[in-house]
């Protein structure tokens, strides 16, 4: 394990109006390392996961992205929102996986991926496209590189969106519940290109419902409820403990769905 | 009676009219674009001054009639000391119209886009300024298609207004045939054909656009 965490969130409030999302997240991820972030629905992990990307500005507290403040700069003492181009540059290395893929719908696979390859870093059009290629080819989908993302099964199109993420050749990976939105069948390929990834070494923070994948794949898994990590640890620590009513509760609900307790068994948990 | 051979007597000259007719009213649409976009952004941005502009301007536009706009540039842009052409004052001011008419229309279309696609693109790193010309126009025009092509069409009819302040154009050049032959009703009808087939061949060079978009949504 380096020395200084990757993403470092100290004390990290985070407010819409008077609702209280985020109550104060302390949470260090180490370099490869591969942390899940459970939780029910309205919790706020996905908002911590956003706040982590500066999709969201957090309202109080700090987040530093390999030793850099994100989202806000130190003016003598005085805390100002940093532009969107120090922004941009502070969150350079991250890479963002969303629940709705969000692919450009006038663009081919292909163009998705090299599109930001070309405008962003300035890289020459053949150069981008066969950049481009090379991470379809990865996610498994150099065939489909001319569909639009119309086109495209919801699985492919998710991995589109992680090649369109990875070739920017990221540090880090956020995936905000990126499988929630596909079909339970198409599920798997997503996951799989998750775990190759994981296995190269990618530092990610995934946000997820799929409770198999965190067992066998995070090194570390934190429940969060009502704005508070109310749980951390290794996944076997994680599912195993249950003197918190709130996560005994949370899991009881996967317990019940037998697909877990298939994959948690393979993992040799529960 | 009627003359068709004043009709083929001047066609000619006619459709060279109509040449100019086509190249202000799709120059104003043009730059109207990128003034509709620029209003669009401002009317939508977080500042309120760019709101406040932004609602002004469209409310002008929109509120005062296209004759008095060109009317009050041809008078008023040489009393402040600009003395351009009176063809670039009508373009110029054609553009600002339709400018705001773009405004509201692009207006429908960017809200259409899902944030999750601009949110999308600042991840990976494109500037302000890529997002709207590389996401979200196109995204805008697409939503938005028909309308755009109704509101060129406009313009290429209102393009006729122009010749009040002196620009040759279809309809100027309409009017001198007509008082200096006297055969107002087929030279009117013949420019009313003109107008007819060039905003014909923008629905239908339209209606191909639309159908290569059509192939970035089928399955």
């Amino acid at each position: 394990m380096s020395e200084q965490p990757i993403i470092d969130v100290r004390g990290v409030w985070k407010r819409f109006g008077t609702v209280e999302v985020l109550r104060g997240i302390d949470l260090a991820i180490r370099k490869s390392e591969v942390a899940c972030i459970i939780g029910p629905s309205g919790s706020g992990k996905s908002t911590l996961l956003r706040c982590i990307a500066f999709l969201e500005a957090y309202s109080e507290g700090e987040i530093y992205i390999e030793g850099e403040l994100l989202g806000y700069m130190l003016d003598g003492g005085k805390r100002i929102p940093a532009s969107d181009s120090e922004v941009a540059r502070v969150r350079r290395n991250v890479g963002f996986v969303f629940q709705q893929f969000n692919l450009w719908p006038h663009m081919t696979a292909l163009e998705n991926v090299a599109a930001p390859l070309r405008l962003a870093r300035g890289i020459p059009r053949e150069d981008a496209a066969g950049r481009a290629r090379r991470m379809l080819e990865k996610v498994g989908l150099a065939h489909r590189a001319e569909a639009y993302p119309s086109q495209l099964s919801g699985g492919q199109q998710q991995r589109v969106g992680i090649a369109r993420a990875l070739a920017m050749e990221p540090h880090i990976m956020l995936f905000d519940e990126p499988t929630s939105a596909l079909d339970p069948e198409l599920v798997g390929e997503v996951l799989q290109v998750m775990r190759d990834l994981a296995s190269e070494g990618m530092t990610m923070v995934v946000v997820t419902h799929e409770m198999g994948f965190a067992a066998q794949v995070a090194d570390k898994v934190l429940f969060i409820d009502h704005g508070k990590i109310a749980a951390a640890g290794s996944p076997h620590e994680v599912f195993r403990r249950d003197e918190n009513p709130r996560l005994r509760q949370f899991l009881q609900n996967y317990f019940d769905r037998n697909v877990f307790w298939q994959n948690a068994g393979e993992a040799g948990i529960g | 009676m009627f003359d068709t051979a004043i009709i083929i007597k001047s066609l000619p000259m006619l459709l060279g009219a109509s040449v100019w007719t086509v190249i202000y009213s799709l120059t104003s649409v043009a730059i109207g674009f990128c003034i509709g976009t620029l209003i669009c952004a401002m009317g939508l941005s977080r500042s309120g001054v760019g709101r406040a502009v932004a609602a002004f301007y469209v409310s002008f536009f929109r509120g005062v009639p296209l004759l008095v706009q060109l009317l009050i540039s041809y008078y008023c842009l040489p009393l402040i000391g600009l003395n351009v052409p009176s063809s670039v004052a009508a373009v110029g001011t054609l553009a600002l119209c339709t400018g705001a008419y773009l405004a509201e229309i692009l207006r429908g279309g960017f809200l259409g886009i899902p944030p999750g696609l601009i949110e999308a693109a600042r991840m990976v790193g494109l500037s302000r300024a890529q997002i709207l010309t590389r996401i979200e126009v196109p995204l805008a025009v697409r939503l938005t298609l028909p309308a755009l092509v109704n509101e060129t069409t406009m313009m290429v009819k209102a393009s006729s207004l122009i010749s009040v302040v002196g620009v040759l154009e279809l309809t100027r050049l309409a009017q001198n045939i007509a008082t200096s032959t006297f055969q107002p009703l087929e030279i009117y009808l013949t420019a009313g054909a003109i107008y007819f087939v060039i905003n014909g061949a923008i629905t239908f060079l339209a209606s191909l656009l639309e159908r290569s978009f059509r192939v970035e949504k089928a399955a």
